[in-house]
């Protein structure tokens, strides 16, 4: 202790702040597809909106010298890559599924040809808020050092959780999802719904991408995501539609990426890969143990082209 | 009269005609101009590895005469054998270049027995007599540059605790690793150097986090082997830590965190062996050299090196380039888990093969390779 080592306690330290801060794009992606599967769409394309926001957001930064304009251009630029999905999937016979992983390419791809000449440069970054004041312990203060947006991700899942539940938009949205006939009759128009409840998704995946090259790790490299985007979509599925499960699987994702580096840095050193693989195998495990072929999953939107 | 026959009809002709022509009499006008055709692992802005390799064909670029075709995101299966495919029955390349490890065995030599007039040329693989003729390898002793790095380290480091962010356990990564730690150990013999693997050459949230649990650790100089070490360095920076750079100068990232670093030098060594090509003498097919064969270079030291550890750092870079050389695993080497991997009185010279198949972690390191 006296040098300035926590000896064990770093493990669960780092899980703590893993789950700080590496879970905001999961919970930011999996809230935004959580709006958009509700209405009975899949939008499996918020891999390379995630990384297209990631990009636009460290671009306008680095340009503008504002953060969080950057944010801002990161939510508008999934947005539009949103009503580009929606757009195409209203036109008769298309496959939801399909355009997703087309546009999860495009995404990617047109990030990282844009993205080129901000490899180098050093962009404004996100400030943080120190949480950690009243330890003096510095690792402790380090892993509460959070960024507003990883805030705003956890007040955003009660509310939509609540807003599903009774608002009339949250009504709209799960008929749309649960019978697109309903909401016919009911006078609205279906495509229009998904429309907007997709923009809303690319937007958040937008931002959840702002937070990976703006805030943590904070740089712009073509690696960045690493997958995190179908991982959140995936994490829906997981967390069965419903906005605060999607929190708590992406605090878990989150601090399950930082169980592997973690434990190495304490001495247990065989079978990295598998502690990295943790995430996944947890993943498979529970779906396993949920699924059953006598019945569609509980939760799931009745739209959805997956359960149809 | 049906127009649309006829134009089709008239397409289809002109078609077959250049189709005749191209087969017939386009390869003798790429005689004139040599092509080398560049396959990086990953983006070739990395500011890292594959960025280094750029910079050399960038070098080439300049020179007239030659014309370079670059391919990046080339991952190391069989999807390589098509590139190289496509680079010399498309663009006519003569001269290649595959940069990343696991190129070599079985994708280039593979490539290489079955074009046997053209040229491979592959970055850290090991030739041997039972390789094809026209193929090659090239490396640098980038653990020369890390031993000063560690040199540094050691010096600076309040700890004695110095932290290794790395991507895979294979020969070249433990090199460097063992190399970076006994620079430190032979300036203060207590320093440690933990070790972390991240298991990809590109994972920046796990570098991130590798950095971030070396730091909660008490660790506080770090380096890295990962293909773009821009998110270690900035992440340590942003701790507090000290860094020594990888493949490239990262310098400017973090200028008051970033001690040194070991830098590739392609942009000397590439045009150096198309002089040796054009002067008909050819690439030897096992190629290496360090600092003082300039394959490999240090960073400037940054302005938080002390004078004792710049000098400290000269006096070892000097040793490197001096006749006889410098051997880094000397006899009577320990590794980390007690069992003596070098036996006293066999010093293991740069040139060594041997090294190159090292597997084993010095005494000192914290880690282990598997």
């Amino acid at each position: 202790m006296a040098d300035g080592s926590i000896g064990l306690w770093t493990v669960p330290l780092a899980v703590l702040g893993g789950a700080i801060r590496v879970s905001t794009p999961f919970l930011f992606v999996s809230l935004g597809e959580c709006i958009t599967e509700r209405s009975g769409r899949i939008n499996l394309g918020l891999e390379g909106t995630l990384v297209m926001g990631a990009m636009s957001a460290y671009g306008i930064s680095y340009l503008t010298g504002s953060p969080w304009l950057g944010v801002f251009a990161a939510g508008i630029t999934g947005a539009l890559l949103g009503a580009l999905h929606a757009g195409i999937c209203s036109l008769p016979r298309v496959n939801d599924v399909a355009v997703g992983i087309a546009l999860m390419l495009f995404g990617t791809g047109l990030a990282f040809y844009l993205g080129k000449p901000l490899i180098e440069p050093t962009a404004p970054r996100l400030p943080a808020i120190d949480f950690g004041w009243w330890s003096d312990i510095p690792q402790l203060r380090a892993a509460l050092r959070v960024n507003v947006l990883f805030l705003i991700g956890i007040a955003l899942a009660p509310i939509l959780y609540w807003a599903f539940r009774t608002t009339r938009w949250g009504l709209l949205i799960r008929t749309a999802g649960e019978s697109s006939d309903a909401a016919r009759a009911m006078g609205h128009s279906v495509l229009l719904i998904r429309l907007r409840a997709t923009m809303v998704g690319g937007f958040l995946a937008g931002i959840g991408g702002s937070f990976l090259s703006l805030f943590y790790p904070g740089s712009w490299n073509e690696g960045l995501s690493s997958g995190q985007g179908i991982t959140a979509v995936a994490l829906v599925i997981f967390a069965r539609w419903d906005p605060l499960l999607c929190l708590w699987a992406s605090l878990a994702f989150g601090g399950a990426a930082a169980l592997g580096p973690a434990l190495q840095s304490v001495g247990v050193t065989s079978g990295y890969h598998l502690f990295n693989a943790a995430p996944y195998i947890l993943t498979l495990a529970i779906m396993i143990i949920t699924c059953s072929p006598k019945r569609t999953l509980t939760g799931a939107p009745a739209e959805l082209s997956i359960t149809r | 009269m049906d127009f649309g026959r006829i134009s089709r009809r008239h397409v289809l002709q002109g078609g077959a005609a250049l189709t005749l022509g191209a087969a017939a009499g386009v390869r003798p006008a790429f005689a004139a101009d040599t092509t080398i055709g560049f396959i990086y692992v990953g983006s070739r802005d990395d500011y890292g590895y594959n960025q280094a390799h750029a910079q050399g064909a960038a070098a080439l670029k300049k020179i007239p005469g030659l014309k370079i075709v670059e391919e990046e995101k080339v991952p190391e299966t069989d999807a390589v054998e098509k590139t190289i495919e496509s680079m010399i029955n498309l663009d006519g390349a003569t001269l290649l270049f595959p940069t990343s490890f696991g190129y070599y065995n079985p994708h280039m030599i593979k490539m290489a027995a079955k074009y046997p007039k053209l040229r491979f040329e592959h970055c850290g693989g090991l030739w041997s007599d039972k390789d094809p003729k026209n193929a090659g390898s090239y490396f640098g002793y980038i653990d020369e540059a890390q031993y000063i790095s560690g040199i540094v380290a050691g010096l600076t480091s309040k700890s004695g605790k110095l932290g290794f962010v790395a991507a895979k356990p294979i020969p070249q990564v433990l090199r460097n690793i063992n190399a970076f730690a006994l620079g430190a150990k032979s300036v203060n013999p207590k320093a440690t150097t933990q070790v972390i693997f991240t298991g990809d050459w590109s994972m920046p949230v796990k570098e991130a986090e590798a950095t971030n649990s070396l730091i909660d650790q008490g660790v506080d100089v770090l380096t890295c082997h990962v293909d773009g070490p821009k998110t270690m360095v900035e992440n340590a920076a942003r701790r507090g830590a000290f860094v020594c750079g990888y493949h490239t100068n990262q310098s400017a990232l973090a200028p008051k965190a970033y001690l040194t670093g070991a830098e590739w030098n392609w942009e000397a060594l590439y045009p150096k062996f198309v002089k040796m090509i054009a002067a008909g003498e050819g690439i030897p097919n096992f190629y290496r050299g360090g600092l003082k064969e300039e394959i490999v270079k240090v960073s400037a030291y940054g302005e938080s090196v002390s004078a004792e550890a710049g000098k400290a750092a000269d006096e070892a870079k000097a040793k490197f380039l001096s006749a006889d050389g410098f051997a880094i695993f000397k006899g009577g080497l320990v590794d980390n888990k007690g069992k003596t991997v070098i036996a006293a009185g066999t010093d293991r010279g740069q040139k060594d093969p041997e090294l190159e198949k090292m597997d084993y972690l010095v005494e000192g390191v914290i880690g282990a390779t598997s």
